[in-house]
Parts: structure tokens; C-alpha cells; sequence
């Protein structure tokens, strides 16, 4: 089983208060502490317990710039055998399309009988796996938190849908599926596997190298455009408890007293 | 020009989803003038029983009716959409567990723009319809453009738009069967098997009239301990994010949000979360909810009514041993 894997920098929420850069309508990014999607670190675990049931490879894909790098490493050192970085100044400012249309490009370079994705990354847009599937002309299936290989070219695979019940389809291969978290408990990684990560060639690839023309990705083909970030508007923001941690705990106690929460 | 726009209905066993009626308002905040048809599939008595209620408010419903569609499967209703939507136009979606199956394939198929998980719509100028989103589970709003000149598919995230369920239109519904099922239906890869219930666990938080409900911000699986003594002295019992879940630190049958249980206690206690719409999605009835978390910015203040920040480390043992000594 060849597989591909989707996998994406993305500031570490739990790590980072996203600020807001008056300056440029963007977000801070300078000093954010960045890590894998979660969601696609899953999707690789996933990817490498296929690999040691039934043999094949794993590839880590992302689009970046050369920090991405980084993130190919650790996933390589926690088992994926490949990584591809694919950078090119035309790439900036690609839309989800945009994104998904590289992509194509290199899942086409080679052969690959699966590709994953996570089911979103920091934006929450939940879309590339969707597009990429209908560009490559592959059957797909969203939020999948269960993967059975039947053989070459049959697979089993479990949705989570609303309430936590699940759908039941077979898909045949070669398709995509975004992975959802919570279907496998991902490995450390192991410090000899960065070691070895770190000496290993990671090609980049650029629009050149992928057939792409430089009008059809990034700022120029982009039909969705982020113009401005801003503050969730604080309307109806919580009233605050404030003071030293006891005063705020007598006040906390007086409000859930008269909510029932304490009797 | 006015625009015309499309919306996919859900239901389930004929009786339509509330994100039909959102997608009215929706469509009404994109485009005042706006042309609006339901787009419902499935099968039987269903499917009428769910054309009539969306007739009554939508100016005209398209039916899809077949014995195939009895269960929806996103990668077939695709390809039946695709025959009978015009291309430029616009399709809504509701942003939820089917949405997110169908629609970005559905925007290539149409060679639409794709917008996904919208909460908000500014105006439209110049071909592009301004929308507001949201990223980093809710830290940060972006107010994006979508150049609809080629038609466009988006998502709403539901919930975000009021529910216009007072206006009265009562549309023809149209039976668009033959014209979605020319050439039969359509050849997918990937076949529905079963529909599988989530098991029932030993503790049903639904019940519950007081939850502590603990995130990522417990750090460790042994730090649990002190949201159960917490839980213990209020009356309550102890629920969670997904993440906890995920870790396997906590049941299944504890996870509150759109994956896991709708809760409706009087208070809820959001600890160490920061307010994801998919939990927040678990959360009715209108409880009093209590944020703690150490993030000033964390987006579950804006769902709150009252706010501590602090360390839930700290502060759950502190607040458990206060109760504690009133109660003595
Ligand atoms: C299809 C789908 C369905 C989903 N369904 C659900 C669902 O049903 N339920 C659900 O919960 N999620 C669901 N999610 C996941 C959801 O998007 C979020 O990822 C998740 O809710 C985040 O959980 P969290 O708030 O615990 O973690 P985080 O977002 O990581 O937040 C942790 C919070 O804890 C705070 N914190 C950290 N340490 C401390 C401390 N010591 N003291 C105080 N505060 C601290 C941080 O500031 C942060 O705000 C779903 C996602 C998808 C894609
Ligand atoms: N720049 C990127 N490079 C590689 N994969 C990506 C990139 N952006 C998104 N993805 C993949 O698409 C998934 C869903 O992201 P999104 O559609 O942006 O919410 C992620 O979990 C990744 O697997």
C-alpha cells in the first residue's frame, strides 16, 4: 500500500495567544511556537500502522515554506519513510483550491493507492481532502475514524457522524479520506528517529517540477481571499470574576448558589 | 442582478433540520433580492413530509425522490446535484458531519468557488461576497472574499444564523427525480454498509443537572482526580472535550459536543476548553456556564456568563475545599 499523507504546520493554540498585527490586517506569526496538526499527526500514525500490516510506504506532503521542513522531519522520524516539501514563491497566498490543486500535482507525480488528510487544520475549513478527491476523480469519505484494509483494492472505513454513531462503507482504492482524531493513539517520537530523520534527503518540489502554471495557485488564482483579521466582537463576553483568589471563589460559590450548582 | 441560490436540506425520518430555516436567513443576508430553492433528497412519505414543511418558507422546493436515497450517501447525492444545479449559481450547505462529506467536491464538480464554515456575510460588491469566518477554533475572526462570479458552494456553520421559520412563502415543489436520475444512478466508488449507534456507556451526563467538565487544560490523566472531588462535592458528575476522549483519559459517554452528547444541565463548568463551536454545539437549554482557563483570549468567554482566569490546577482544589468547608 503506497499511501500519501496531507500534513500542515500550525501554530499550537495551546501554546499561543493569537495576536493581532495592526500593521499588516494579519495575525502575529514571528513569535508563535508552531507544531503539526493535530489532526494530520494522526493521519500519519494511522498511515504507518497500515504500512506494518501490509507493507508499502508512507509519504509526508506539505505545502510551506522552508520551515515546513520541520514537521516533515518529525513525522519522518516517527516512521514515515518520505518527505516532499513543496515550496515555490507562486504558492503564496493559494486559497483551499489553490492548495488542493498542488497537491494533485504531486499525488500525480507518482503512484499512490491512498492518500489521507486530517479532517481540518487552524483555519477549520475542512476542505482540502474534499477538493483534492474530486480534482484526482477518487471517491472519498470525511471524518473517518476507522480504516480496514480488505485487499489491493477494497477498503473498510468507519465516518463518525453527529451524536458519535458511526457509517459503515467499503471504498475501493485509489481514494482519500480525511482522518479524524482519536482513531489510533499516536507514538512518541523516538529521539533515534530524529536523529535518522535528520540525515535523510527531502526533496522540494516547486511549480516547475509539478506541471503547475504560476496563475492557477496562489494570490493570482485564489478565489478566497482572507482581507482582515479581527477580535470576535466581546458583546455578550462573559462578566469577568476578578480579585485575589478568594474573593473570586466567595463570588463564584454566592453565583452558583443561586444556580443550583451548589445546595 | 438578483441571485439565485440553492440549499441542501437535511432531515432525518421526514422531519427537516433547523439549519433549513438558518439557510433562509443566510441567503436573506447575502443577498436581500435573492432567489431561494430547497434542494431535499430521499425517499417516500419522508421526503414529502419534509417538502411540505420546507414549501411553507422556501419560494420553491426541489425534490429528489428515489429508494436509493433512503439513507443519504454525500458521494451519490453529489453527482445527482451536479445534473440538475446550474452552474454560477450558489449552493448553501449546512457545515456539519454530511456538509463537510459533500460539499468542497461538489464546488469542483460545479466549478464553483468554495467558501466553508461561514458565521456571517457583509455585502456583496464587484462579483465578491464578503463573509466572516473563523480560525484557531474561534480565537480570531477573518472577514474573507469569494469571487461568486463562477457560482459558488458554501458552507454555514449552523447555529450562527436565526432560524427564519416566521416568513410564509409556500413554494411549488417540484419533483426533479428524472432529471437528477437520467442515466441512472450514478456510479460511485464507495458503498454505504450500516449505520452503527454509539454504545450506551454506564453514565448518561444528558441526566445531569451539574457538570464539571474538564479540557486539554487538565494536562495529565492523573489531574482528573481533582475534577471528580470538585464534581463530588457540588452534586454533579465530571464530562469533557473530545481531546480527553481522544487520549482515552475518559469514557466516550462522557465527551460533550457535536460528536459526542447534547447536555442541557443548569450549570456547566468549562474547564481548561477553549469554546470550540463542535462543543459548544452539545451545549442547550441554556445553562449557566462558568469558564475558567489561563487564556485571557480563549474563545469560551464569549460563551460563558461568568469568567475566571486562572490556572484550573490551582484553582479546582481551591474551590472544592471552599465548598466543602460551607457545606461543614
Ligand atoms: C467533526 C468534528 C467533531 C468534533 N466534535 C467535538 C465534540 O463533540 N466535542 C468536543 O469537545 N470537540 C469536538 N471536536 C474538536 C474541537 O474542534 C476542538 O478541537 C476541541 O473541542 C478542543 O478541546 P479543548 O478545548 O479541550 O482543547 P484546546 O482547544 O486545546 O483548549 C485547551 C484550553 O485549555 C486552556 N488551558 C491550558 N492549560 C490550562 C490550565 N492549566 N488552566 C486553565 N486553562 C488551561 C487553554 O488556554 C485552552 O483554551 C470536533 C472536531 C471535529 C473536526
Ligand atoms: N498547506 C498544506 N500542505 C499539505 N496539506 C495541507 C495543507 N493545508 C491543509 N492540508 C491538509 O488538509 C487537511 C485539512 O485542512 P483544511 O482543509 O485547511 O482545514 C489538513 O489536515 C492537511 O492534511
Amino acid at each position: 500500500m503506497e499511501i500519501f499523507v496531507c500534513v500542515k504546520r500550525v501554530p499550537d493554540t495551546g501554546e499561543n495567544e493569537i495576536e493581532l498585527d495592526s500593521g499588516s490586517n494579519g495575525i502575529k506569526r514571528d513569535d508563535l511556537v508552531y507544531s503539526i496538526n493535530e489532526w494530520d499527526n494522526y493521519a500519519v500514525e494511522e498511515a504507518i500502522q497500515i504500512r506494518e500490516k501490509h507493507g508499502g510506504s508512507v509519504t509526508v506532503v506539505t505545502v510551506d515554506n522552508e520551515e515546513g521542513d520541520e514537521v516533515l522531519r518529525r513525522e519522518m522520524a516517527m516512521g514515515a519513510d518520505r518527505g516532499v516539501l513543496v515550496m515555490d514563491k507562486a504558492f503564496e497566498g493559494s486559497d483551499g483550491r489553490g492548495i488542493a490543486s498542488i497537491l494533485k500535482a504531486v499525488v500525480e507525480k507518482e503512484h499512490y493507492d491512498l492518500v489521507l488528510t486530517g479532517v481540518q487544520a487552524d483555519d477549520g475549513a475542512a476542505q482540502i481532502g474534499g477538493l483534492l478527491a474530486a480534482m484526482l476523480g477518487w471517491p472519498y469519505a470525511s471524518i473517518v475514524n476507522e480504516i480496514e484494509i480488505l485487499d489491493e483494492k477494497k477498503i473498510r472505513i468507519h465516518r463518525e457522524v453527529a451524536g458519535g454513531n458511526l457509517e459503515v462503507y467499503e471504498v475501493d482504492l485509489p481514494c482519500v479520506l480525511s482522518v479524524q482524531t482519536g482513531i489510533n493513539e499516536p507514538r512518541y517520537v523516538p529521539i533515534r528517529g530524529v536523529m535518522k530523520a535528520a540525515g535523510l534527503d527531502v526533496p522540494v518540489y516547486g511549480t516547475a517540477d509539478l506541471g503547475l502554471s504560476p496563475e492557477s495557485v496562489g494570490e493570482a488564482g485564489a478565489t478566497v481571499k482572507v482581507k482582515n483579521y479581527f477580535v470576535p466582537e466581546a458583546g455578550d463576553r462573559a462578566e469577568m470574576l476578578e480579585g485575589s483568589t478568594e474573593e473570586i471563589i466567595d463570588k463564584l460559590i454566592d453565583l452558583l448558589k443561586s444556580k443550583g450548582g451548589v445546595r | 442582478m438578483a441571485l439565485h441560490i440553492y440549499s441542501y436540506i437535511l432531515h432525518n425520518k421526514g422531519v427537516i433540520d433547523d439549519t433549513a430555516f438558518e439557510a433562509i436567513s443566510a441567503a436573506g443576508v447575502i443577498d436581500p433580492d435573492a432567489s431561494i430553492t430547497a434542494v431535499a433528497a430521499g425517499s417516500g412519505l419522508d421526503l414529502d413530509a419534509v417538502c411540505n414543511q420546507a414549501s411553507k418558507h422556501y419560494q420553491e422546493v426541489w425534490k429528489i425522490d428515489s429508494e436509493a436515497l433512503s439513507y443519504p450517501d454525500a458521494e451519490v447525492i453529489r453527482r445527482l446535484l451536479v445534473r440538475i444545479i446550474p452552474k454560477g449559481d450558489i449552493v448553501l450547505i449546512p457545515h456539519e458531519h454530511f456538509g463537510m462529506d459533500l460539499a468542497p467536491g461538489l464546488s469542483v464538480m460545479l466549478d464553483a468557488a468554495y467558501l466553508s464554515d461561514a458565521v456571517d456575510f457583509g455585502g456583496i460588491g464587484d462579483g465578491r461576497l464578503s463573509a466572516i469566518r473563523q480560525e484557531f477554533n474561534g480565537q480570531v475572526n477573518t472577514q474573507v472574499e469569494c469571487d461568486i462570479s463562477n457560482g459558488a458552494v458554501i458552507t454555514i456553520r449552523p447555529g450562527s444564523f436565526k432560524g427564519d421559520e416566521g416568513q410564509c412563502a409556500n413554494g411549488p415543489i417540484v419533483d426533479k427525480t428524472s432529471e437528477a436520475m437520467e442515466g441512472g444512478i450514478p456510479a460511485v466508488g464507495r458503498r454505504f454498509l450500516k449505520f452503527v449507534e454509539a454504545e450506551v456507556g454506564e453514565i448518561d451526563i444528558t441526566q445531569s443537572e451539574v457538570l464539571v467538565s474538564v479540557g486539554r487544560g487538565i494536562a495529565d490523566e492523573d489531574n482528573l482526580e481533582i475534577a471528580f472531588d470538585l464534581a463530588k462535592v457540588m452534586g454533579g458528575d465530571v464530562s469533557c472535550s473530545r481531546p480527553i476522549v481522544d487520549a482515552k483519559w475518559l469514557e466516550k459517554e462522557r465527551q460533550v459536543g457535536n460528536s459526542g452528547k447534547t447536555v442541557k444541565p443548569k450549570v456547566y463548568l468549562a474547564l481548561g476548553i477553549s469554546g470550540a463551536f463542535q462543543h459548544l454545539a452539545g451545549l442547550k437549554g441554556n445553562p449557566f456556564v462558568v469558564a475558567v482557563n489561563k487564556n485571557p483570549k480563549a474563545p469560551i468567554f464569549q460563551a460563558a456568563d461568568v469568567g475566571v482566569i486562572a490556572d484550573i490546577l490551582d484553582f479546582i482544589p481551591e474551590l472544592t475545599d471552599k465548598i466543602n468547608e460551607i457545606k461543614r
